[in-house]
């Protein structure tokens, strides 16, 4: 490399950098244009009229706004009552999560037994354990109770824990300095009253991680509403939506309409607590450290 | 989304598991070997105790591990010896479920082809997607917060309404995916009603959702020493090499463990074949029946429960397997940054 001189070199790095820079810049928007495109065909094909979706080729921005298309799409079938079966779901299942897993990894991450360790490596090895190759047995197991067509084999599991939460809650728990809790012991207080008044309001972003993720997936949950739902008064609104599908047939704008309705809740959530998604995924590479 | 920060967390995990013990009890241990036999009798009581308290914690956890895994897996691998469907007695039919399986049902293999194929395209691609995108949103540039809510936003969302979006997109008439390939002169194909190109349909619809495995990438690219950048800067090195040299070497645990657990998950594929096929018929010439919808179907269509726990075990191994395999070559060509290839 020849001499230049400094200023001359940083000029030319910053020049390279900003070259640099606007090209990653242009894959990002061509990307973004990629990603957002199908939500705003979603929603545009669902203001469309029947006729206008057939027309070849397809417009971007709908002619005319049918915004009546919401309102008959959701009455075809009973979409409130599936739509309030799946928030009591949601809502009991993420009480049912929160609770019992932090529980759970408050006993993993500040209590010492015997056997600790092999039952938090024993908890670790079921996040590998494909959940399809428990499912028949289970459904054995729920059908010999007689729980098929009640709620509880999508109610119960929630409460008796999961591997990835109880993973997720004890490593936040670990960053926790132990001599909070053993303060409290020293004064007396037993584990449970340590757990509730000192440890789950320390821990409250990450149970806000776990409460947003139980949240959606039950909301999203179609496998466990198919497996073990028969009434169509009991149904959520995944699986309303799937037999919906075969009620309108092709009906794109009726189907994405219905679609639109069904994802917004997931969507209000993900803008309101987007930190703690994204803020999720860096704490535990500050733990790296 | 949850599995991807699941790898994470599980990844830092193993290395930081049972450092932390209570000095505290610790204390109390060494006392009561050093004291008298009364003391040394109360030390006793008092471990027995906080067994007690300790399992009291994770005893939730331990009868679903009990009830829901353990217990279920021994019985389905006791079922799948059987002719059992739930109201029958159960009659042992030694190995005839597997034998039925590998040489008598066109439809297993059929189905274990196009989870394999599934699993050999999704996961290595939407593994590079993953890093391509999560390097570039590694930049700093103005506007960069903008960009990765964008990019994480498809991953958010999921359930029948995305499968529902994606049979619209695809749709071969007034679909999205076809008109802008018109614009440059290719004739799409029909997707989902042509069986050769039903699972890259498929897999289509995966890469949209790439910025889950985004997310779990950038956190890690985050934590890469800039001083090891700055280094190689004084080396001249370009951007190619930057990458890898030091960007790649420097995630290898990452993609070590999404490829464990995206090749996990990838196997388990069902609800998009279920949704998008017509009720879960496996799609045109059977060229979306998936194992876990072969499997399906024999549980609780015709409520074979012995077939389809012999299926489920079979899948079991194939998953085991694998996941040794990663395990054993993860060896060569992972790099800990300790250097102690824990």
């Amino acid at each position: 490399m020849k001499m230049t001189g400094a200023p001359k070199l940083y000029q030319t790095m910053k020049f390279k950098r900003n070259v640099k820079n606007g090209f990653i810049l242009l894959i990002l928007l061509a990307g973004s244009a990629a990603l957002l495109t199908p939500l705003w065909w979603m929603i545009s094909t669902s203001l469309k009229s029947p006729e206008e979706i057939a027309q070849f080729p397809p417009t971007f921005i709908p002619e005319k706004f049918h915004f009546s298309n919401y309102i008959k799409a959701w009455s075809t079938g009973p979409f409130t009552r599936w739509a309030l079966n799946s928030v009591f779901l949601a809502v009991v299942t993420t009480i049912g999560s929160v609770l019992i897993n932090s529980l759970v990894a408050y006993g993993f991450a500040k209590l010492k037994f015997k056997g600790r360790n092999i039952w938090f490596v024993i908890v670790l090895a079921t996040m590998l354990l494909p959940g399809f190759v428990t499912m028949v047995p289970q459904y054995m197991l729920f059908s010999k109770l007689g729980w098929v067509n009640t709620y509880l084999p999508l109610i119960v599991p929630s409460f008796l824990g999961s591997a990835f939460f109880i993973f997720l809650l004890r490593q936040f728990m670990m960053t926790i300095p132990n001599e909070f809790i053993e303060a409290a012991v020293m004064d007396g207080a037993s584990h449970l009253r340590i757990w509730w008044h000192i440890m789950l309001p320390l821990t409250k972003p990450a149970l806000i991680t776990v409460a947003i993720f139980s949240f959606n997936g039950s909301w999203n949950d179609l496998l466990g509403p198919l497996l073990y739902l028969n009434d169509e008064s009991m149904y959520t609104i995944q699986l309303g939506l799937q037999t919906f599908k075969g009620s309108v047939q092709t009906q794109w704008n009726y189907l994405m309409a219905m679609s639109v309705m069904i994802l917004l809740p997931t969507v209000l959530i993900f803008f309101i607590f987007q930190r703690f998604f994204i803020e999720g995924s860096n704490l535990s590479s500050g733990t790296k450290g | 989304m949850q599995q991807q920060s699941a790898r994470e967390r599980l990844l830092h995990g193993i290395n930081d598991r049972g450092t932390n013990v209570s000095g505290n009890s610790a204390a109390m241990n060494n006392q009561a070997v050093s004291k008298t036999h009364m003391k040394t009798k109360k030390a006793k009581s008092k471990t027995f105790k906080e067994n007690l308290i300790g399992y009291g914690f994770i005893s939730p956890w331990l009868i679903g591990f009990f009830f829901l895994t353990a217990g279920p897996l021994v019985f389905s691998l006791i079922v799948s010896f059987s002719d059992y469907n739930i109201t029958s007695k159960m009659h042992f039919t030694g190995l005839d479920n597997y034998k039925r399986m590998f040489t008598a049902d066109d439809l297993f293999w059929t189905s274990l082809w196009n989870t394999i194929y599934f699993v050999v395209f999704s996961v290595p691609l939407t593994t590079a997607g993953a890093i391509f995108v999560a390097v570039l949103l590694n930049t700093k540039i103005k506007g960069m917060k903008i960009f990765r809510t964008i990019y994480y936003l498809p991953a958010v969302l999921s359930g029948v309404a995305v499968y529902f979006l994606w049979m619209q997109l695809l749709s071969p008439g007034t679909g999205l995916v076809n008109l802008v390939l018109s614009w440059f002169g290719v004739d799409g194909p029909a997707w989902l009603f042509d069986p050769s190109w039903t699972k890259p349909a498929l897999i289509i619809m995966k890469l949209w959702s790439v910025g889950g495995g985004m997310l779990l990438y950038l956190a890690s690219l985050q934590g890469v020493p800039e001083s090891l950048y700055e280094a190689a800067d004084l080396d001249g090195a370009n951007m190619f090499q930057k990458f890898f040299h030091i960007t790649l070497p420097m995630i290898t645990p990452i993609i070590f463990f999404d490829i464990i657990t995206s090749t996990i998950g990838a196997f388990q594929v069902f609800q998009e074949a279920y949704v998008m096929s017509k009720d879960g018929d496996g799609g045109p010439a059977h060229s979306l029946l998936f194992y876990n919808l072969h499997m399906w179907n024999n549980a609780f269509e015709v409520f074979d429960m012995g077939y389809a726990s012999a299926m489920a075990w079979i899948l079991f191994i194939i998953i085991m397997i694998l996941t040794l395999i990663n395990l054993k070559f993860g060896k060569r060509w992972v790099h800990y940054e300790g250097g102690d290839n824990k």
